[in-house]
């Protein structure tokens, strides 16, 4: 287990010299001069702009500034906001949770409806059951979700008043020594109403993002269902007479469940997407706001930051999802 | 009597046109055996009327649109759709925030969806297949370097590194159709390449090269032709992709500017009015909605049609 684990990683080596390759020439294909900048809208006398190119390293070859950000991000430095003068890793792990939190529960969200769904989609096969599943799913699955969000919005927010329109929790409630988890922060904080805020600013975003894996994974499930479903192994535990429910929710699942958990992971990058979208749209102060808001104000560390970041994280969750697919296929591991 | 016997009982096989033309032949039935399958896919059939009712719409916009899709009236904005209280017939669908008529302003969008679609699918289709070709055929360190390079674009959410390269191109529809096709071509690199490794090793490949077919023949005349059904369902589902991730760049503000009539686009200029104008929002995107629904529909069909492994299942 531990010589697969270390293969694994080793392949995520390249692609994220790659991927930091990408993030460094990123600020470098931008039009403009760097310090130009940096100064706005003032003038920098020649002097002082050489002063500053030799302060960014901008004098050096470009192998060695390449090699001098590789050496930053190994050490922590993943750059400094022009807005806030802040650092974008702070930045990043102040708003991560907020992202974090609504991924999460979106994906609980898309795997609680999204897999019994599919298994009861895939028993009754053919049914109006399964047809208005799946359809359904296909709807889902061409959701430009910004829209869903709005259409949302307006029917639960405007015409029937049950939720607010955007942040995650009421002015009212403020927690000085929060996690950054909403929910978590609001129950134990003991503040009367403060949970019931959270949860209730929580669900549309979640139900958004969670929209189109929730139709991926029910389409998923299903079809892998139908596939088990039709081995002999099912038909011998079906003959020997066990019910129903052990044949589909044991001996079936188990096996259908192995590509629907790499579905689930594949989902994460979709998520991180859709998380750019949704939180724009529900002002929910999370990664992908963050993303959208610093390409506007033209903070550009903060996107060469950011794209790297969010990238390592798609990536260590790709990596976990290979683990975990080693767990429950143990025959991935003998390769 | 088998389906396939249906069919060429169907394609008038086996009566009098195969010794006249045989070539001809087998092409009609190869394409009665494929809307065979299609076309037992309802959804597919519905999909493909749906899509071919809006190219229809977009090809005829100028003639069907009731009013100028820019043109701007000071005395009808926002009007609610005809069968709300002060809506008027002459704006069907109702007007926005500057008077514009919204009907006439999704059919005219309908040429850009489909405009955004066809050149993103077009120019990832075309990269991919002949970088996949190349990774396949050549293999080694060649086919190394370019799947790594294809892992990289891979790790990033596609409609981040979209917004990121439009950052660093400016904003803009071409630019966003540049970001949305490099986003999409790994799908077109990886197909292409899978489907070549697997064709090379077959026997009607080699005796092609021991007749002396060079490699670009081999890569593009030999193996090509038998690797095309995946890659045509995957360019459907990327023409719907690049639909909605286009309209998503709008609705950011880094797609098609204002004032054109752009779905996303007019989603985003919507969005200020979504309590006081549901219409202005509603339409924009149930048009997104219905295109992209009905190219996935047709998407779904097709793989019924040309992955044998996927038929009957």
């Amino acid at each position: 287990m531990f010589k697969f684990l270390l293969s694994r990683v080793a392949v995520l080596i390249p692609t994220f010299i790659g991927v930091s390759i990408v993030a460094f020439a990123f600020i470098r294909l931008l039009p403009g001069d760097p310090v130009q900048m940096l100064a706005g809208e003032r003038v920098v006398s020649p002097e002082r702009h050489a002063e500053i190119m030799h302060a960014l390293g901008y004098d050096q070859p470009i192998i060695m500034q390449y090699l001098d950000y590789i050496w930053r991000l190994l050490h922590g430095d993943f750059g400094t906001s022009i807005v806030t003068k802040r650092g974008v890793i702070g930045e990043f792990f102040k708003l991560f949770p907020a992202t974090l939190e609504l991924s999460f529960c979106a994906i609980i969200f898309a795997v609680a409806l999204g897999v019994p769904a599919g298994v009861f989609a895939a028993v009754k096969r053919g049914s109006w059951f399964d047809q208005t599943v799946m359809g359904a799913a296909l709807v889902g699955y061409s959701m430009p979700i910004f829209w869903w969000g709005l259409l949302l919005i307006i029917l639960f927010s405007g015409t029937w008043h049950l939720t607010p329109v955007s942040g995650r929790i009421d002015l009212l409630y403020f927690f000085p020594k929060g996690t950054g988890f909403m929910i978590y922060d609001a129950a134990v904080s003991g503040q009367k109403g403060a949970l019931r805020s959270a949860l209730s600013h929580l669900i549309l975003p979640a139900i958004v993002l969670g929209t189109i894996p929730l139709a991926v994974i029910a389409r998923q499930t299903r079809s892998a269902m139908l596939e088990v479903l039709g081995e002999d192994y099912v038909r011998t535990a079906k003959a020997k007479g066990l019910s129903r429910f052990r044949v589909v929710g044991i001996h079936a699942l188990r096996n259908a469940l192995i590509p629907v958990v790499t579905t689930i992971g594949l989902q994460v990058g979709v998520m991180m997407a859709g998380a750019i979208l949704t939180e724009t749209i529900f002002s929910w102060p999370g990664i992908g706001k963050w993303m959208v808001d610093s390409v506007f104000k033209r903070d550009y560390p903060v996107v060469q930051g950011g794209l790297l970041l969010i990238a390592m994280v798609i990536m260590f969750v790709n990596l976990v999802v290979d683990l975990l697919y080693g767990v429950i296929n143990p025959r991935v591991r003998v390769r | 009597m088998s389906h396939i016997e249906a069919q060429e009982a169907e394609a008038g096989v086996g009566e009098s046109l195969p010794d006249r033309a045989p070539q001809k032949s087998v092409r009609r039935q190869m394409l009665a055996e494929f809307w065979f399958y299609f076309s037992e896919n309802k959804g597919a059939v519905i999909g493909l009327c749906v899509f071919a009712l809006v190219v229809i719409i977009a090809l005829a916009a100028p003639i069907i649109a009731p009013h100028s899709p820019t043109l701007q009236n000071r005395d009808a904005l926002l009007i609610p759709p005809f069968w709300e209280d002060g809506g008027r017939l002459s704006y069907l669908l109702g007007t926005d925030a500057v008077g514009r008529d919204i009907l006439s302003r999704l059919i005219f969008g309908a040429r850009y969806s489909l405009f955004i679609g066809v050149i993103v699918v077009v120019i990832a289709v075309s990269l991919g297949i002949a970088v996949g070709l190349i990774a396949g055929y050549v293999g080694g360190w060649v086919d190394t370097v370019i799947m790594r390079v294809m892992d990289i674009i891979l790790a990033f959410p596609s409609l981040l590194l979209a917004l990121v390269l439009v950052a660093v191109l400016g904003p803009g529809l071409t630019n966003a159709m540049i970001a949305i096709a490099l986003v999409l071509q790994p799908h077109f690199v990886r197909l292409t390449r899978a489907s070549v490794m697997a064709e090379k090793q077959r026997d009607y490949v080699t005796a092609a090269r021991v007749v002396g077919a060079g490699p670009i023949r081999l890569m593009v005349v030999t193996i090509l032709p038998n690797c095309l059904g995946p890659l045509i369902v995957q360019a459907t589902l990327s023409f719907s992709n690049a639909i909605l991730d286009a309209a998503a760049l709008g609705f950011l503000g880094m797609g098609a500017q204002p004032p054109t009539p752009e779905w996303g686009t007019m989603l985003a200029e919507a969005r200020e009015f979504i309590l006081r104008a549901w219409w202005v929002v509603t339409f924009p995107g149930v048009a997104i909605l219905i295109t992209v629904l009905a190219i996935n529909l047709v998407g779904d069909g097709l793989r019924d049609a040309l992955d044998p492994k996927m038929k009957r299942s």
